[in-house]
Order: C-alpha cells, then structure tokens, then sequence
C-alpha cells in the first residue's frame, strides 16, 4: 500500500533546487526540476552520509556539497568518482499545491 | 596486449586504473604501491579515522579491482624507472615492463630541520599508519604539540582536542594558514581553536627538538624550552620526484607535465601531488596542488590522455578543511586579486570573492558550520571558470542567487 506523505507546499522548492525533508527518522532530499517536475530520493549521500540538500542541482544531476559525488536524481544513478552506489529514489506526486513523496 | 603501469597506489593512482577502464581501455593495468593497504583516502586521517581509530577508508574494495582486472601490487616500492627499455624495477627484485606509465607518487611529509635516528615522540601524520601511532600517543590530558598551523595541524589539533588531549600548536608566521588562506577566514579558525582550549602561539622561532624515554622537548631560540609527550610536524610536504630525475625526466617543483600532464618523456605521464602543471585559467601559471579532488581529478585527466586523448587541464584548483564543526572551501587562486568582496550568509558563514582588477572572479573562499557555504562556493567555482565580472554589489547581497549571477 502506498504511504503519501506530504513535504510542503509546491512553491516552496524554487526551480532546479532541493530542500532536506526528515519524517519519523528519516531524511530525504527532494528536488524541483527545470522543466517543473517533483523528484524525491534518500537525503544522504552514499558516498560519507552528507545531506545532498546542501548540495547543488544542476539540470537532472545534484552534486554533493562535500566531495562533488554527482547522481542524477531522477534515476538516483551514481555518475562516477567518488560515489558508486546509486541512491533509492522515491515517487513523488503535487495535489493541490502541495507536495507529496511515496514512502511504502 | 598494451600494459599501463601505474607508480603510486593512493587516490590519484587508483582513480587512474579505474578511469582507464571506465574508458574502454582493455590492456594490461598494474598499479604499485608502497603501503601494505590497498588504495585509501587520506582526508580522514586527521579527522574522523583518528578520532574513531577507524580502519583505512579503501577507494575500492578488493572485489572492485579484481572484477575490473586491476593487478595491484601493494607493499612493493620502485626502485628504478628504464625509459629507454620502457621497464620498471621492483623491491622485490621483479622487473615489470610497460607501454605506458603514469606516476602518482604523491608527496611525503617536510620533515623538521636536522631530525635523525629512532624517533617515537615526534611524528608526522600522512598514512594509515601514523594515524594509528598518533593516536596510541593521544590519551586524555597527555599534551600534543603541533610543528605548523596548516590544515593537517589545526585538523589534527581540532581531533586532538576531542580525543581530550590537551594541545599546543606552534606556528613560525605572525599567524595561521598563511598560505592561501585570507586573513579573515584564518582569524575564525584560530579564534575557534582557542575557544576549544588550543593553545595557538604565532611567530614561534624552534631551535631544536629533543627526545627522552619520557617525554619530548622542543627548545626555542629565545632560550625557553616547553615539555609534551608526542609532537607532530605539519610543515608541508615535498613531491616524491627522485625516482624520476633518476630516470632523467625534467623536474620543476615536481614532475613537470604539460597541460597533459605528460612528462617530458612522451610515454610517461605524471598527475596527483607529485607533478607540477601549468594552469591556463591563471596565465599558465605552473603550480602543484596537494588536493584530494585534484588528485581525483587528475587521476581521470591522466587516465584519458594515456589512452590519447589529448585533454587539457581546465579543473579549478579547490579544496576543503573541516576543523570542529566548521567547514572551509576554497576555490581558485587568489594572489592576483585587487578587490575584496564580502558576502554574509546565515549564521556567521560568509564567503569572500576575490576579484582582479579587471573586476572578474579568480577566487572565492568560504568558511561556517556544516556545508553552509559549499552550494555557494560550487557556484562560484562555475563563475570563476566561466570568467564572469559579476557585479560587487549583488555578490555581496546574500538575498543575490549566485546562480542568476552565473547565467549573466
């Protein structure tokens, strides 16, 4: 069964930026494309657990603000050095201005 | 089948092996180090590997390697280099031949000025090693003293304080990280240090070391002497180049290379701390970087051009220290600059814009807690590579998207 959460109003994450969402333990990034659609993966980058919210998007790719470990965040794909393993991505949907991320 | 050998198994020489592949190469790759542990990354040496007594943070397990075909040969040194016979002598006495070689041989600690013989008390913190030897001598209230105020010894002395040692670091220039490192910025590092119970002392002449069964002595010029119990020197770090200038490469603070990063033997390239590059972005100007993300970086430029690609350096020199919970980043070069521009952003962070007199970017240094400044340094790292005048008072208004200065 699918757990919707909701992060926060739609228009509090500008275009091409992220903010840190930490829900019952947890912290997730979750990231505002150019082209104006919602992504969500784990905040923690897997390469010394920094928070990618700090980090810098750039198009499909958020760059950890520590070492400059790049994934994409709409696949969670690791793109090279230093980070190998990719991160979990999340569905995210927007109803009624509002966002929401899918935790199963 | 064409075999790359690559000298030097630190950072630098594995991101080099694995770029190689990463780039379709499917020769022969033996990579040679001298350390008993497989590649490792060195920043939490003085940092949370000290701290925790952690074991070494490898580049790449085992498996990596050997799923890539990778032959690392650890514990092994390099005794000679043959350019004509294109071979590579080993410790223990193998004779390796290569098509091409890459040397990441890294630098070693400066070590203090007439030390010699059995040293136990006085240390330098570099490998794995040292880290572990450091912090056997690090108990609580035993005293460290720190030779250098540079980054290894402030991360050193900030650690040394958490392991509940107390700590003196001294320093021979009127203050700390003189080096690269704006007033202003030092002046917070130093200011956090004494609020942590560092005991900093600037302008400190040392005459000699002195060590006993029981303790270590340092004596200064002015006659005074002051007891500890371990010291650690961080006064910089020279370029491992003699297996090099022995195999008649040319030298210039460090193997040089060209933009590169191939030496001035066409089949051997150098990268990492070792060599010195010109850097375009600044005039050419010849350098040599002892940077973890340049030693990255040049890992996969050298890795490219042995396979012939013929890429030019264009990376930014760059690189960061975290001391407590403060981090510092730096980006670019900031002897050139005529103009300052201060940009206060939340919490006490703040960055500082170096501008030439021209009124481009060359440099941008940060320092606060956590990564608060990193997203806006990244940025002006893009900014200053871009060549962008940005305008002083937007630069300096944190309400100001860096980003939207960027596409200007």
């Amino acid at each position: 069964m699918t757990n919707w959460v909701e992060v926060c109003a739609a228009d509090e994450i500008d275009e091409e930026d992220v903010i840190r969402f930490d829900h019952e333990g947890r912290t997730f990034a979750v990231y505002r494309s150019p082209d104006d659609q919602f992504f969500a993966t784990d905040g923690l980058c897997t390469h010394e657990k920094i928070h990618l919210a700090d980090g810098l998007v750039m198009d499909d790719i958020i760059e950890c603000p520590k070492h400059n470990g790049r994934f994409s965040y709409k696949t969670g794909e690791a793109k090279g050095a230093p980070v190998c393993v990719n991160l979990k991505t999340y569905a995210v949907k927007v109803e009624a201005g509002s966002v929401f991320i899918s935790l199963a | 089948m064409l075999h790359i050998v690559i000298i030097g198994a630190g950072e630098c020489g594995a991101r080099a092996a694995f770029a190689l592949r990463e780039k379709g190469f499917d020769g022969q790759i033996t990579l040679v180090g001298a350390e008993e542990h497989l590649p490792y990354e060195r920043p939490p040496l003085s940092k949370e590997a000290l701290l925790h007594g952690l074991e070494p943070k490898l580049v790449s397990d085992a498996a990596r390697y050997a799923d890539a075909g990778i032959a690392v040969l650890t514990g092994l040194s390099v005794e000679s280099i043959d350019p004509a016979g294109k071979t590579v002598q080993l410790s223990n006495g193998d004779s390796l031949p290569y098509d091409r070689l890459l040397l990441t041989m890294g630098a070693r600690p400066r070590p203090f000025p007439g030390l010699s013989g059995t040293i136990h008390r006085i240390r330098t913190l570099r490998t794995h090693d040292d880290t572990v030897a450091i912090r056997a001598g690090l108990q609580p209230g035993k005293h460290l003293a720190i030779i250098g105020g540079g980054f290894i010894g402030l991360e050193l002395a900030a650690t040394a304080r958490k392991l509940g040692a107390q700590v003196t670091l001294l320093e021979g220039l009127p203050r700390i990280l003189s080096r690269g490192v704006p007033d202003e910025i030092a002046g917070v590092v130093a200011a956090r240090h004494q609020a942590e119970g560092v005991e900093i002392l600037c302008g400190v002449k040392i005459q000699s070391l002195e060590e006993s069964r029981d303790e270590v002595k340092v004596h200064f010029e002015d006659g005074r002497t002051m007891a500890a119990d371990l010291i650690v020197v961080g006064i910089g770090a020279i370029p491992n180049v003699e297996l090099a200038r022995d195999a008649g490469l040319t030298i210039d603070n460090g193997i040089a290379v060209d933009e590169h990063l191939q030496t001035s033997v066409p089949d051997i390239f150098a990268a990492g701390d070792c060599c010195s590059f010109p850097l375009a972005h600044y005039d050419g100007r010849r350098l040599r970087l002892e940077a973890w993300r340049n030693a990255q970086d040049q890992g996969a430029l050298a890795a490219a051009n042995l396979l012939g690609a013929g890429e030019a350096m264009s990376a930014l020199p760059w690189f960061w220290s975290d001391q407590y919970d403060l981090t510092l980043q730096i980006a670019g070069l900031a002897d050139g600059a005529t103009q300052t521009i201060r940009r206060d952003t939340a919490d006490g962070a703040f960055i500082l814009f170096h501008l030439d007199a021209g009124g481009r970017l060359i440099a941008a240094s940060g320092i606060g807690t956590g990564n608060a400044i990193a997203r806006d340094i990244r940025l002006a790292e893009m900014m200053i590579a871009a060549g962008v005048r940005p305008d002083p008072v937007a630069l300096a208004a944190a309400q100001t998207k860096l980003k939207s200065l960027l596409a200007a």
